[in-house]
């Protein structure tokens, strides 16, 4: 019995027991839905083992959009206890583990695996390519995420939160401060997450460097996929740094060492400066995509070239340089003096110069346009302004001296919620929007999905403004309640209302696809919105070897080019087409990293020895496997072109 | 499978081009990850509490045996992959289990190193500067012993299949893993035993 204790929640609530039910009864009936419409060797044969970067994207895709959920409940609540002054909803252990899973969730396990959802979907069909360089490791890239996503996420009702930020700043997150086993949740999870996500980013990078189809020069890909290539380097330089952080912090916390302790020589201010070497360029590689995106959609329905695409390349490529020397800005106030300061003052402030050039460009591209307010475009267009301001207030909070008004003020949340939200999330919406049509064969319902759009510009714009007046009159973050003589009260109670029409919004965009998925016209063309780019040149639903023939590129908008100005796509004829084998392997590893995470969380030695000998002994299986893929043959080819709808071009 | 033979046996089709390139970019990413663990080893070094310095407590013999059985096992891995170009399987294997048994010795004296610090008092938990200390070598030995793991089940394939452009692909990129681990290990020697005993 004693034994189990140690897996109790410490800091039990009605809420979270209600969960514990919720969580029981929900895995209950997915499993038992499962074996009555016996679905299980559906599911195994063709998504759990699958290889194939369309089917591992849409599972980021459903991985995103739960987690998207859970991250959006944490956040209801912070605004809900603090939308009154002294209110009781929650206490202050409670909203501490809520404003930390809120940040690990949104950022980690749910904008990442968004992104590279779109990315996994649409870069290989960019480049006419039939999949990614590695497509096994692809698979495992996802399940290790999803491993590193659940563990997180089992936390709060198995052992308690981490609690400490999702900075997880020492020595805050030492035993010291933080006693129960929520921050090894914290080292583990990310841990194995992150080990996922340099993968694919390896995976990514060899991919588009190789992979392109014939004259898809360099300066010939579509911004999308520069973006993501950009995006990938940043991961593969990045990641690392994570990697050795968690590390050090995982065993400062079950094995005594002494990094960041205030004891024997450790340094507290080494994580946090380790954190944000990874954790900075991190906000490069979710907005670099974002912006890769707007770049499609803006010259889609502008029906222009992108304006100054060579200018595009060359800000990100600087965006990326500066995004590693730009760290210690998240902490001007915590000591390394006035030079230091200075330094890291100019390097911020030039990141506006890159992002203020991709602004201008996509102005250039929508003057003189032909505009369509679709919803993807409209997101667009609402991104525009409201970045701005956000990405204004960063360039105030750059300035050092003045930093020492805003740090860890409500300014700050204001500022990074105004450029996330529409930076990455809007982005993420008009992408999902965009090539939904692609992914799923119909088209969302335009009228809803626009209400949305609006309802959601308008709800960020009321729930983070007010927080840029609450914040100069000191509303400090991450305080779990406030006097009602401060006078934050009616900044916060704006700032409720915002959040609940945010909710609204999401409500919509999910009756949104329930919709159209009932109602929605199957029968559209592969190219729906009159796009660009070559992913659009495949048939919908994309077969699983994307090109029945490798596509001759010379343009960057090759797809454009070969329907307006009549540039051959596709010359040679069917042959035989080799693709790799699914695999159980993937999912198998990433099962037993997710035992040998909780077994570290828990220091359980023996399962975390058995569990390590397994993850080796599944390598030397991959290592002697002997596995050449398989073969498409021409009559098959033939017979599933004729079926979707005839050759192409 | 299109084999262009112009090319060496691990470079002769388009699938081992592809790894070859991933794998370099992997090695990019692990050179981010030692890069990590010297900044900090370099913050940290100094900061020895109430434990013992970094000139207390080196041995110059076990690391110069190191340093020469580690450069030597670079040397014999060349020369297996040279054997291989030949297309001399047997000279081959010899000498990449040469390579994997220098490493063993190396991986040995390590730890033989590791009990020697813990025995005069300089354990991971000691101080700021000891923990790093032992976290860098322990990162480079884990990968040692990785790599004897891995070229391990590399020879057992090599044995298996003779040279095929699997078999050849996978003993290159061996062979790219373990000169980058001798270049680390340069850099351990310099930066961590000289600079320290100075």
């Amino acid at each position: 019995m004693e034994f189990f204790q140690q897996f109790a929640p410490p800091h039990p609530s009605p809420a979270i027991y209600a969960s514990m039910v919720a969580i029981v009864l929900t895995t209950v009936a997915i499993f038992g839905g499962l074996t009555y419409f016996k679905k299980w060797g559906y599911l195994w044969r063709e998504w759990l083992t699958t290889v194939d970067h369309k089917r591992i994207g849409i599972m980021y895709l459903i991985a995103a959009l739960l987690m998207l959920f859970r991250g959006f409940v944490d956040a209801l609540m912070m605004r809900a206890q603090l939308a009154m002054p002294d209110n009781q909803l929650l206490d202050a252990q409670h909203y501490n583990e809520i404003f930390t899973t809120h940040g690990v969730v949104m950022i980690l396990f749910m904008a990442m695996p968004f992104i590279i959802a779109i990315m996994n979907y649409i870069v290989p069909l960019q480049i006419g390519a039939r999949d990614v360089a590695f497509p096994r490791l692809n698979a495992l890239s996802f399940w290790l995420f999803f491993s590193g996503a659940m563990l997180f996420n089992i936390s709060f009702v198995i052992g308690g939160s981490p609690d400490a930020g999702w900075t997880s700043y020492f020595p805050l997150a030492s035993n010291e401060f933080s006693q129960h086993v929520g921050t090894n949740y914290y080292m583990f999870s990310l841990q194995i997450a992150g080990l996922g996500t340099l993968i694919s980013g390896i995976n990514f990078a060899t991919t588009i460097l190789k992979m392109r189809a014939p004259g898809m020069t360099l300066m010939k890909m579509p911004m999308f996929t520069w973006s993501s290539f950009i995006t990938n380097i940043i991961i593969v330089f990045a990641f690392p740094v994570l990697t050795v952080a968690l590390a050090m912090g995982s065993m400062d916390r079950i094995f005594g060492t002494n990094f960041f302790t205030t004891a024997d020589g450790g340094m507290d201010m080494l994580w946090a400066n380790l954190f944000w070497i990874w954790g900075h360029p991190e906000v490069y590689i979710l907005i670099l995509p974002a912006f890769g995106l707007y770049s499609e959609i803006i010259s889609t329905f502008a029906r222009r070239n992108l304006y100054g695409y060579k200018s595009m390349v060359a800000s990100m490529v600087v965006i990326c340089l500066l995004s590693f020397v730009v760290w210690a800005h998240h902490f001007y106030t915590m000591g390394q003096g006035a030079f230091a300061n200075s330094i890291f003052s100019i390097t911020t402030m030039a990141i506006a110069v890159p992002t203020g050039v991709k602004i201008f460009n996509w102005l250039f591209t929508l003057w003189k346009g032909k505009i369509t307010i679709t919803v993807p475009m409209l997101y667009s267009m609402l991104f525009i302004p409201i970045f701005t301001i956000g990405g204004v207030t960063g360039v105030m909070l750059g300035m050092s001296a003045a930093d020492y008004q805003y740090h860890n003020t409500m300014f700050l949340v204001a500022h990074f919620h105004l450029v996330i939200i529409p930076g990455v999330m809007f982005a993420l919406l008009a992408g999902l929007t965009f090539y939904w049509p692609k992914m799923f064969g119909f088209m969302l319902n335009e009228r809803i999905g626009k209400w949305a759009a609006w309802l959601l510009a308008i709800g960020t714009c009321v729930a983070f403004f007010p927080m840029f007046i609450s914040g100069l009159d000191g509303q400090a973050r991450r305080m779990y309640t406030y006097s009602e003589a401060t006078g934050f009260g009616i900044w916060n109670m704006i700032s409720f209302v915002g959040a609940l029409a945010i909710g609204v919004a999401f409500l919509l965009i999910a009756y949104n696809i329930y919709y159209s998925t009932r109602y929605a016209s199957r029968d559209i063309s592969a190219d729906p919105w009159d796009a660009r780019t070559l992913e659009w040149s495949t048939h919908t639903p994309v077969p699983v070897y994307n090109f029945a023939v490798v596509p001759q590129v010379n343009s960057d908008q090759a797809f454009w080019d070969a329907k307006k100005h009549g540039h051959v796509l596709f010359k040679d004829g069917y042959k035989d087409i080799h693709m790799p084998n699914n695999s159980g392997l993937p999912i198998i590893m990433a099962g037993i990293f997710f035992v040998w995470g909780f077994s570290f969380v828990f220091s359980l030695w023996l399962p975390a020895i058995v569990t390590t000998i397994a993850i080796f002994a599944c390598m030397a299986y991959q290592s002697f496997e002997k596995d050449d893929g398989y073969h498409i043959h021409v009559d098959t080819i033939e017979k599933t072109e004729r079926k979707l709808g005839g050759h192409k071009q | 499978m299109k084999i262009d033979q112009s090319l060496p046996l691990e470079y002769s089709t388009e699938e081992n081009r592809i790894k070859i390139l991933g794998f370099w970019i992997f090695l990019g990413a692990e050179i981010t990850l030692f890069a990590t663990l010297f900044a900090s080893y370099f913050t940290l070094v100094n900061r020895t509490g109430s434990g013992p310095t970094g000139a207390e407590i080196f041995e110059l013999t076990p690391v110069l045996i190191e340093t020469l059985l580690l450069l030597t096992s670079s040397f014999t891995i060349g020369l297996a992959i040279h054997a291989m170009r030949l297309g001399r399987q047997k000279a081959m294997l010899t000498f990449f289990g040469l390579t994997l048994l220098l490493g063993l010795g190396f991986l040995s004296l390590e730890i033989y190193e590791f009990f020697h610090y813990v025995h005069v008092g300089a354990s991971i938990q000691t101080s700021a500067f000891t923990s790093m200390l032992l976290t860098t070598l322990g990162t480079h030995g884990a990968h040692v012993a990785f790599g004897l793991f891995w070229g391990l089940c590399i020879m057992l394939q090599v044995r298996r299949d003779g040279f095929t452009p699997h078999t050849a692909n996978k003993s290159f990129i061996f062979s790219l893993y373990w000169h980058f681990l001798d270049v680390v290990w340069i850099f351990i020697f310099s930066f961590i035993y000289l600079k320290g005993m100075m």
